[in-house]
């Protein structure tokens, strides 16, 4: 049985709907023939881009003047709910913004939110969730039970996004209360981490450092490969914790999931948090002086050695082919 | 100033994790720990209480089970006191359940500030900050890097997709912190010992005035409808480096065509 309609927590960033948001709008379609989009901002701006994407109508706030969007967005969800929209899913992006709103959500409807998707069906009239976990080597599937709207947090890069060829789609003004109490953290500024070459989400190959690099200045080896290779360079989360390489660099749980053609890490283990951002790419070269590190069972090319030795060596078998 | 830092007791991670195969809910009758991710909160809720010059941290922290092994970890770094909620009734508790719980044992402790991690190391939902500032009715800013208080706000380094938000909320908040956002200190031997004798006050679902219907199992509102063993990625070639490795890299490059 197909939902009546479905609800997709649309973001955008300077004009332009986000992959993730794209990505369920696709799945969301195949679950309801109304897909309907809800955005923390300007709907007009996107209306367009997420017509085109299959969504008939947007819900919108309009601009928000710099709010966090969990508080707000909620807010104006939660009337639109009171007010006679039905969604029988909501479907939320694993970002920032999305666990927020989500996670705010939950608790103005008393509804349960099951995260870290990366696939949903309908069985008869229950709504079921695909969730892995144990660094992805076990799938669960859960069923929302009690009244809808059911809200799930989905993980990005889960589906493909498909374009219907719609046109724009209609903007519908969501109002927020007043917020109360709960109201009031605004940005004040916003710092953007410029980073080189190509992006973490659309690169053919990826080249990550880890812990094993020993030291920050030694992080230089991956950026020199990864431009020989036309790579976007990438990170595990204890060096962007050490302060290395910026946030933007991480791959993982908490930070970009890729799935190149090859990923290459090099002085990775590989623990939980990593593999799951990068399980996905099509093929795996994983250099590491432990012979027991985790990172070699999902490997297809596996290098047991030093990344001091076998870095410079690489790079300069790569210069030498020019 | 006080704060109240929400702490969880796990598993060892570095133990490999089991489902119950009734329940299918991870297991959590062995050993429990302090969450890594949390002593990131208790540190910082430590160094904020330091720099207003008065106050307390209390930590807060929820089990089916008795356990105190992770919050006397907390207490010895420097925690003045823990509230547990310990009841049968918790267990299978979701997100939800667990902010309702969590949400009614801080209103007890009246905080200034309210820490917690941006998400646990065992069920990582990264939802119950958020639920715990709504049921609450308290402002909230998730992910932070940096923090620092003064004037009756909390000024935050929210990280995002692009880099970091400067963000400013009033006080009382709730706020989520990223294990970037300070160093955790080692318990001393001092603070180990100390410690024993900290308050850890414990209370039932009953004590907050909360309905047992609403948490555990009895208030979940999903069912886990099956297990499956995922597709497993096989390991590949594995070779040892012998001064020649780059070459096989090289050549494996090569048959991808990406060079």
């Amino acid at each position: 049985m197909a939902l009546s309609t479905v609800w997709v927590f649309a973001e955008a960033r300077d004009g332009k709907v986000l992959p993730i948001t794209l990505e369920m709008l696709a799945q969301a379609r195949e679950l309801s023939d109304n897909v309907e989009a809800f955005h923390g901002g300007d709907g007009a701006a996107i209306a367009a881009e997420l017509g085109a994407h299959g969504v008939t109508k947007v819900h919108a706030t309009g601009d928000l003047g710099g709010a966090l969007l969990g508080v707000p967005v909620a807010a104006a969800m939660a009337a639109a709910i009171e007010g006679g929209a039905a969604p029988d899913l909501i479907m939320f992006g694993t970002t920032y913004d999305g666990r927020d709103v989500a996670g705010r959500l939950s608790a103005k409807l008393d509804r349960t939110v099951i995260t870290n998707n990366v696939g949903v069906s309908v069985d008869g009239d229950a709504i079921v969730v695909v969730e892995p976990v144990f660094g992805g080597s076990t799938n669960v599937s859960t069923k929302f039970s009690g009244p809808g709207p059911h809200l799930a947090l989905f993980r990005p890069k889960s589906f493909e996004p498909a374009e219907t060829g719609g046109g724009a789609a209609e903007v519908a003004e969501a109002a927020v209360p007043d917020l109360g109490g709960a109201g009031g953290a605004t940005v004040t500024e916003r710092h953007v981490e410029e980073r080189e070459g190509p992006s973490l989400d659309d690169a053919a190959v990826v080249v990550s450092g880890g812990r094993g690099l020993g030291e920050a200045e030694k992080y230089d080896m991956i950026e020199t490969l990864a431009k020989l290779l036309k790579a976007a360079p990438g990170a595990s989360r204890a060096i962007v914790d050490a302060g290395w390489v910026p946030y933007s660099y991480q791959v993982g749980q908490t930070g970009k999931v890729v799935k190149p053609t090859v990923y290459i890490a090099a002085g990775i283990s590989g623990a939980t948090q990593h593999m799951v951002g990068m399980k996905g790419s099509k093929n795996i070269i994983a250099i590491n002086k432990d012979a027991e590190a985790p990172i070699f069972s999902i490997a297809d090319l596996g290098i047991v050695g030093d990344v001091h030795k076998v870095l410079p060596k690489l790079i300069e078998a790569l210069e030498a082919r020019g | 100033m006080n704060v109240v830092v929400c702490v969880k007791q796990i598993p060892d991670p570095a133990e490999p994790g089991q489902l119950d195969p009734e329940t299918k809910t991870l297991k959590r009758d062995g050993k429990l720990i302090l969450d890594e991710s949390d002593s990131y909160g208790v540190e910082m809720a430590l160094q904020l209480v330091d720099a207003a010059g008065g106050g307390e941290v209390t930590l807060v922290s929820m089990a089916p089970n008795n356990e105190v092994g992770g919050i006397r970890t907390a207490l010895a770094m420097g925690a003045a006191k823990a509230i547990l909620v310990s009841d049968p009734a918790l267990a299978g508790s979701d997100s939800l359940g667990t902010a309702k719980v969590l949400a009614a044992a801080i209103k007890r402790a009246e905080p200034d500030l309210v820490l917690t991690a941006t998400e646990s190391s065992d069920g990582y939902t990264g939802t119950v900050p958020e639920q715990v500032a709504g049921l609450l009715d308290l402002p909230s800013v998730t992910f932070a890097k940096q923090i620092s208080v003064g004037d009756g706000k909390v000024s935050v380094q929210r990280q995002t997709e692009a880099g970091f938000d400067d963000v400013e909320c009033p006080m009382p908040a709730v706020v989520s912190v990223t294990a970037g956002v300070v160093e955790p200190r080692y318990p001393s031997f001092k603070g180990i010992m100390a410690a024993k004798s900290k308050p850890v006050d414990e209370l039932t679902v009953g004590d907050l005035g909360l309905d047992a219907g609403a948490v555990g199992w009895a208030g979940g509102q999903q069912e886990i409808v099956d297990v499956s063993a995922a597709e497993e990625r096989q390991a590949g070639e594995i070779i040892e480096d012998e001064g020649e490795a780059h070459l096989k890299i090289v050549e494996f490059l090569d048959q991808l065509k990406v060079l």
